[in-house]
């Protein structure tokens, strides 16, 4: 499904990213650790092509097709989606006309609004005045109707309560076809956590440190976590840094 | 009434200005075209006549002309007071509620022309009105100057939701001259939306609020290459706890276009508040926000803000990332940003604005 090859990118004039691999096949969901600053939510951006971010070396390969220089648009039309942490408010634009847009049908619209418990913002401007877990749920809740074949969610729960980390959880499971047997699924997913709280509910196959713009270690994504959350980033600095030596 | 050649010849560029053919929608219909003045009324507890009509045959017309906006004020007032009186009259009796939204329309169908108009609406207290104007020159016409003066009395407690649509030839010049008088309670609704380049429009409407009244001036204004839009409001809140509101919302494609705003608070308990936003979609044209508070109180709560700059990168490609190409994605957000929602518009005007965004948002790019 994707494949990004020592990629390296520059946001005015630095070094952000310094030579990421990673691969991911049909179906798989991946998790990107890392403390803040590490790069995360710049690899996202970079594989959907924001401008903002300079590649300087290496390619991402999108379903056996180079994308490193397409822009944003082709590459969501070749099936990429993102759901940001902190999207950009566009006053006069409604959620339901974001939708309707997109080519989806009413019935699609109301069932995905449902799910996400957004009926109420249906009629907004989108992310206009939304609260934090407001515009998580409008984020995923866009994703869902776009459907892609590999979803790019950044920190889906950060500033979600409780009840409404369900709610994402399950529209983040079927977004990833979660309730098909794993040879049925098709679509790919990376997922951005800080808190973890979204592994307990959707399942993922692998997961990945980043630190300093680069990939450090890969692994199973709760051990991972377990440890992460026992002793913190600091130890996995430690841990790197004995591999290279 | 609406059979004249030209108004049927016409009817597209009226339909773009909110002028509807289909009479049943509308509670009374009225034509300027040039000079000349068509109106009918299908509405009872509504009198529409045109002035010319008025002055003759309704007593105190005459006498309330040039009350709200002075005969001297300028040269374009004293070459409107130099002819007959040409526009319309409207009076709305005590209480009644007309439902169905007026209709008027300035057609400038000879070239080169100076139409003047000078218009008196009076809403006796209670009573309340939706007008929608539509200022248009006919499709072969491209120069002309339109003198326009508008005197408005909102009587206690009454409503006036007042719409203009300007769709102007490239060469025309657009100087309108409005005065309001809001009474204790009333309240007055001034929506302005253009759509093409005149060559130069001024308006500066004054508006004088009493206790507890509003008024508020929306504009929505588009400026392509080589138009300058001069546009203001100025609100005396001379009233305990009055209201006033300027809102405007300007895109420039190349043109100029200067917000202006005065809000004057002389009364405690009112509470105005400005906003002006601008978009500039390349570096031709500018976008001048000049907003003016005075208080000459001290219980006042007056607030403006005020905003221009182009279209935020991060929005387009935010809309990229969902599929949109990028000309999707600034025609969306150019709709948006002169989003009719706020405008004061009952549903039906408001379906006919938004065609008229539309266009706006498809032709800007």
């Amino acid at each position: 499904m994707l494949i990004v090859e020592n990629l390296w990118v520059e946001v005015e004039g630095e070094k952000v990213l310094k030579g990421i691999n990673l691969r991911i096949k049909s179906g798989e969901t991946h998790v990107l650790f890392g403390p803040n600053g590490a790069g995360k939510s710049s690899l996202f951006f970079a594989i959907m092509g924001f401008s903002k971010y300079r590649v300087v070396e290496g390619r991402i390969i999108f379903k056996e097709r180079d994308i490193t220089y397409l822009p944003p648009h082709e590459r969501a039309r070749l099936g990429l989606g993102i759901s940001f942490q902190r999207p950009p408010s566009l006053r006069g634009i409604k959620l339901y006309q974001i939708g309707k847009l997109m080519g989806r049908e009413d019935r699609k619209i109301q069932e995905y609004a449902k799910l996400l418990s957004l009926n109420g913002l249906l009629y907004r401007d989108v992310n206009l005045g939304f609260s934090g877990g407001e515009m998580k749920r409008s984020e995923i809740f866009q994703l869902l109707l776009q459907g892609p074949d590999l979803a790019l969610i950044d920190e889906p729960e950060s500033g979600v309560d409780v009840v409404n980390i369900d709610l994402i959880a399950e529209a983040i499971k079927r977004l990833l076809q979660k309730d098909r047997p794993i040879l049925e699924r098709k679509r790919s997913g990376i997922i951005i956590t800080h808190t973890g709280f979204i592994l307990e509910k959707v399942k993922a196959d692998r997961g990945h440190l980043l630190m300093d713009g680069k990939i450090v270690c890969s692994g199973n994504p709760e051990e991972m976590f377990n440890e992460i959350k026992l002793k913190g980033y600091k130890e996995c600095v430690k841990c790197w840094k004995k591999t290279l030596s | 009434m609406l059979e004249k050649d030209i108004i049927l010849k016409e009817r597209e560029v009226l339909e773009r200005v909110g002028f509807v053919l289909d009479e049943k929608q509308r509670s009374g219909s009225f034509v300027l075209l040039d000079n000349e003045e068509i109106a009918s009324n299908y509405t009872e507890g509504l009198t529409f006549y045109s002035m010319g009509k008025a002055v003759k045959e309704i007593k105190g017309v005459k006498e309330k002309l040039w009350t709200l906006v002075p005969e001297d004020k300028d040269k374009w007032t004293r070459k409107a007071a130099s002819g007959p009186p040409r526009g319309y009259f409207i009076h709305v009796a005590k209480g009644v509620k007309v439902e169905k939204p007026l209709q008027a329309c300035f057609l400038i169908a000879t070239s080169r022309m100076t139409q003047t108009t000078h218009n008196l609406i009076i809403l006796e207290d209670g009573a309340e009105l939706y007008i929608i104007n539509g200022c248009a020159t006919a499709s072969y016409i491209n120069a002309g100057l339109h003198i326009g003066i508008t005197e408005i009395f909102v009587g206690k407690g009454a409503f006036l939701s007042y719409t203009m649509i300007h769709d102007w030839a490239s060469q025309v010049e657009v100087r309108p001259r409005t005065g309001v008088y809001v009474q204790e309670g009333g309240k007055f609704v001034s929506n302005y939306i253009t759509i093409k380049e005149s060559r130069l429009t001024q308006s500066y409407p004054e508006a004088i609020v009493e206790r507890n009244g509003a008024a508020q001036f929306a504009s929505l204004v588009f400026a392509p290459p080589n138009s300058l839009y001069d546009l203001g409001a100025r609100i005396y809140l001379n009233g305990e706890g009055a209201r006033g509101e300027i809102i405007s919302r300007a895109i420039s494609g190349g043109g100029k276009v200067y917000s202006k705003g005065h809000l004057i608070g002389n009364a405690p308990g009112i509470k105005a508040h400005m906003s002006c936003d601008g978009l500039l979609l390349n570096s031709q044209g500018s976008i001048v926000a000049i907003p003016e508070l005075e208080a000459n109180h001290p219980e006042v709560e007056m607030s403006h803000e005020a905003a221009v700059g182009k279209i935020a990168e991060e929005e387009i490609e935010y809309l990229m990332s969902r599929g949109f190409s990028p000309e999707e994605a600034k025609s969306l957000i150019i709709k948006g940003f002169l989003d009719p929602k706020i405008l004061g518009l009952p549903p039906a005007l408001e379906a006919e604005v938004n065609k008229t965004i539309e266009m706006i948002g498809e032709g800007s790019l």
